[in-house]
């Protein structure tokens, strides 16, 4: 018996030990978890910003200032240091964030959260995400140290603040998910800047587009999928003169679509991924120096994608943006000029159809057989055995798609040829824009800058503005790339590159401004094939129109232009179904609906109703107009929303419009907006009853989510903010301006900013999500650049990071 | 009585020593360690502990907590889910901590009792 009570107790207390300790499911281990000496009761807190820090390797000493935005304004003695100290501070602030980043962009979540990753993991991996990060520091270590070794110490500086942490110092994601940080290395680094890439230029419908062409025919794809619209207002205006450009076009070969058919394809980046930017020349601007303004469009994630920063050595000194994980500041100023990006997606994915040998060891190739070169993907899975994928590689790229993935082609498969994988500089960019002082050395800044394209808005202290598209372009044949093609055939293959200098670009334009706003970035008269990718159509004209409308622009201007909430794509349908609809047969409940609708002026603003009943009643009709394309054989995408309102309105008999399922009747545009108009209506009353109305903020909720899945916990719901896709002010549910500057080229410049997070990365710290509200209502911060080494008024605390004997 | 009361007090100060060289099952150690020195009667012998840890656990976060205040708390008692009410939190922290340090010593009592026998 007492031997029984014994064996029973030892059994209870290991038990209670075990279910503490260990990570059950999703609930975390509780007593590690929830214990107030290591577990998340330790976060509870907001940073220390005082007092001094010795770090490893430093050459001098680092002053840091932080102002009450917690945004710290570092004074470093040299580059090395400056960039030692800025990994160290994104660590200190953003740490967890800055590794789980670099963990999704090299296909390595499962190791963290278990095998539902793993499809994720494989896909990143299948893309080439780590092939492309070794392609990049390989082409470093051989072309330029430099940059490199600053990049060896922001990892220095990341692992200085990783090295003194002890585990109840661990930001709170790790103790959830019970994992620790790692080590940080330059790979990381290089890493983040492929996530980028993929989340920028990324996006490519050709495995979509063959098979739209195979199921509709040429005829119908070029009038659902043209090269240009009817319209156009390009980044680069179209009265440039291009007769500089005296490298022609790649000749169009002999060569043939293949038209398979494919079932499936890897996932996309989100398609919002875009941005806006502009400057006003002095002659424009109310004060006489130019402005200029960015705001980036991603998701609205809690830890926030952006970090603010000056960062200053004694010859140069900049502020703005920095992303956790690269060096430098990405989108901001300095004491000369300012830039900022907007993404400038053109075709740099093309896929290639290779056959194999009978072992998978060859391919067919300009009439012999190739060696094929193999990677092996080795993926940790926690809990469980690694995962191994072997990845085959041809000239073209990794073959993503064969039997082993999303494909039953036993002695075939489908190889990506991207820009990403071909190993470039781009954080050399950053480091020379940071220190650039005007036009030439912005240029010049430029040229190291492969992938994601973006186009590039400048304006300096001297008076200049300008827009250059930068990227490293493929000059392909008429059409290349559009669609799935033969890789066997080396005509096929990318001929050459467009030479950067004849990269579309704009300076000191007659209208006195620049501007994109993810546009067509050039009309017809540009010598060089550029494929339609979804252009957007919306927000350049609203911006341009804005820029036409009057003499002068203040600040003030600006700040209303980023808030602009006008629905220009409703505006330019919604009259018309208004007038083609036949309303006399509509119920009570659809004539209040009908009147609101007929009533509203298209401002998205988040006390109208009229934006959610144009959602409601748009997204029902595309739908219906679509209906073709709702495949389960083939991935379709179905065609883009202006090029669908441009059918609506001048094809509105075609038999696209007609729905399949009703094979007894014909219907037009007329029909299917009255039966549109009534399913949204039938949803508006459901949604009514469940939330109380259906105003554009509670149709919209707009939401920040933490990076895990959004997890409520740490997340942000109903922001009350306007707009949407297509809309200048381009917050959609989850979407948006992720950092909203304004510069005003005053010497030294003058900037606001703001964006929808806050400086820490801690759910614990009053500064995790602090900007949020200024940022929904319009509002900005005043960014403080601090001219010299003296703290002034602005600043609430200092800390000195010390070099360590 | 008395012996509840030196043991109450006892734990508290071992679990807090220990917790600086032990991870969070100093707890378990501590009331072990004081269950085989400090012999306790029937229930006591789980209720004793089991509320020192408590106290011990649920003040110290309490502490951690209202100088900051409760934000993250507030956080954590959303994701368990415990309604978003912080002081759920601390109580939950302190009833984890004390079953582990009870059934800790439910163990210790039942090793004292076989080798006093012997």
């Amino acid at each position: 018996m007492k031997y029984a009570k014994l064996i029973i107790s030892f059994v209870l207390t290991i038990g209670i030990f075990f279910v503490l300790n260990t990570k059950l499911g999703s609930i975390p281990p509780i007593g590690k978890f929830l214990n107030p000496y290591s577990g998340i009761w330790q976060n509870e807190s907001t940073e220390s910003i005082s007092g001094n820090v010795s770090i490893p390797g430093l050459k001098d000493n680092v002053t840091v200032h932080y102002d009450e935005q917690l945004i710290p304004h570092v004074f470093a003695q040299n580059e090395s240091d400056l960039y030692k100290a800025q990994g160290y501070l994104t660590a200190k602030h953003r740490l967890w964030q800055l590794e789980f980043q670099t963990f999704a962009a090299s296909g390595r979540l499962s190791e963290i959260i278990g095998e539902k990753a793993l499809n994720y993991d494989r896909t990143e991996r299948r893309r080439g995400m780590g092939y492309g990060a070794d392609q990049a520091i390989a082409y470093m270590e051989k072309h330029d140290k430099e940059t490199l070794g600053y990049i060896q110490d922001y990892a220095d500086g990341v692992n200085a603040y990783i090295s003194q942490l002890k585990p109840e110092d661990y930001p709170v994601e790790y103790k959830l998910l019970d994992y620790k940080p790692e080590a940080w290395t330059p790979k990381k680094t290089a890493l983040l800047l492929m996530y980028m890439t993929k989340m920028l230029a990324g996006n490519d419908d050709d495995l979509e587009y063959t098979n739209a062409l195979r199921l509709l025919g040429k005829d119908n794809f070029d009038l659902l999928f043209p090269d240009f619209f009817d319209i156009t207002d390009p980044v680069i205006p179209k009265e440039t003169d291009w007769s500089f450009i005296d490298v022609p076009q790649t000749p169009l070969p002999n060569s043939e679509v293949v038209l398979d058919t494919i079932t499936e394809t890897i996932s996309k980046p989100n398609p919002d991924n875009g941005s806006n930017n502009w400057a006003v020349s002095g002659a424009k601007s109310a004060t006489g120096n130019p402005i200029l303004a960015n705001d980036p469009h991603l998701g609205l994630n809690l830890p926030s994608i952006w970090f603010v920063m000056q960062l200053s050595t004694p010859n140069h000194n900049a502020f703005g943006a920095t992303i956790p994980g690269a060096l430098s500041v990405i989108s901001g100023f300095n004491q000369h000029i300012a830039w900022g990006e907007t993404n400038a997606t053109r075709d740099v994915i093309d896929w290639y159809k290779v056959e194999f040998n009978k072992d998978r060891t060859k391919y067919k190739y300009d009439g012999q057989w190739k060696d094929v070169s193999i990677r092996i993907e080795d993926i940790k899975i926690r809990g469980k055995e690694n995962y191994k994928d072997t990845v085959l590689y041809t000239h073209h790229g990794p073959v993503v798609y064969d039997k082993n993935f999303k494909s039953d082609m036993e002695l075939a498969g489908y190889a990506m040829k991207w820009i990403g994988h071909e190993g470039g500089n781009n954080q050399k960019t950053f480091l020379k824009l940071n220190k650039a002082k005007n036009y030439d050395e912005y240029v010049q800044a430029l040229q190291y800058w492969n992938a994601p394209a973006q186009n590039f808005v400048f304006a300096s202290t001297e008076g200049d503005i300008a827009l250059w598209i930068q990227g490293k372009f493929p000059n392909k044949w008429e059409g290349q790339g559009k669609f799935l093609m033969d890789g066997s055939n080396l005509e096929n293959d990318w001929q050459s590159y467009i030479p950067q200098q004849f990269n579309a670009h704009t300076k000191n334009p007659d209208r006195g401004f620049v501007s994109s706003a993810n546009q067509h970035p050039v009309d017809e008269n540009y010598p060089y094939y550029v494929f339609n990718d979804g252009y957007e159509t919306y927000r350049n004209r609203v911006i341009n129109d804005y820029f036409n409308s009057k003499e002068k622009f203040s600040v003030d201007d600006f700040k209303n232009l980023h808030n602009n909430n006008y629905n220009l794509k409703a505006a330019e349908i919604v009259p018309y179904m208004l007038e083609h609809m036949d309303a006399s047969s509509f119920s009570e409940e659809e004539k209040v609906i009908y009147n609101e609708i007929k009533a509203w002026k298209f401002n998205n603003d988040i006390d109208e109703v009229g934006p959610s009943i144009f959602r409601q009643w748009y997204g029902k009709l595309y739908n219906l107009v679509w209906d073709e394309l709702d495949s389960e054989e083939s991935e379709l995408d179905s065609p883009f929303t202006y090029q669908t309102i441009y059918l609506l309105k001048n094809h509105g008999d075609h038999k696209f419009m007609d729905i399949v399922e009703t094979e007894d009747k014909v219907e037009t545009a007329k029909d299917l907006f009255l039966i549109a108009f009534r399913e949204a209506s039938e949803r508006l009353i459901e949604i009514k009853k469940e939330k109380g109305d259906y105003t554009w903020l509670k149709y919209k909720a707009t939401y920040a989510g933490h990076l895990l899945q959004a997890l409520p916990a740490f997340s942000r719901f109903d922001i009350p903010i306007g707009g949407d896709r297509n809309i200048v002010n381009a917050t959609s549910e989850n979407h948006g301006p992720s950092w909203r500057m304004i510069v005003e080229m005053t010497s030294p410049p003058t900037a606001i900013g703001i964006y929808p997070g806050g400086q820490s990365g801690n759910p614990g710290s009053k500064y995790y999500d602090n900007f949020i509200d200024d940022w929904a209502a319009g509002k900005y911060h005043q960014l403080n650049f601090l001219q010299s080494n003296q703290a002034t008024e602005a600043i609430i605390s200092t800390q000195n990071l010390t070099p360590k004997n | 009585m008395k012996n509840n009361i030196i043991n109450f007090f006892a734990t508290i100060f071992l679990a807090f020593i220990l917790s600086f060289v032990l991870p969070w099952w100093s707890v378990m150690t501590a009331a072990l360690i004081t269950s085989l020195f400090i012999p306790l009667k029937k229930a006591s012998v789980f209720f004793v502990p089991f509320l020192a840890i408590l106290v011990f656990w649920a003040v110290y976060s309490f502490v951690l907590s209202s100088s900051n205040d409760y934000t993250l708390a507030k956080r954590i008692a959303m994701l368990l889910p415990l309604g978003g009410n912080p002081y759920i939190l601390m109580l939950v922290t302190g009833i984890v901590g004390g079953l582990a340090a009870g059934i800790t010593a439910v163990f210790g009592k039942q090793f004292a009792a076989l080798a006093v026998k012997k």
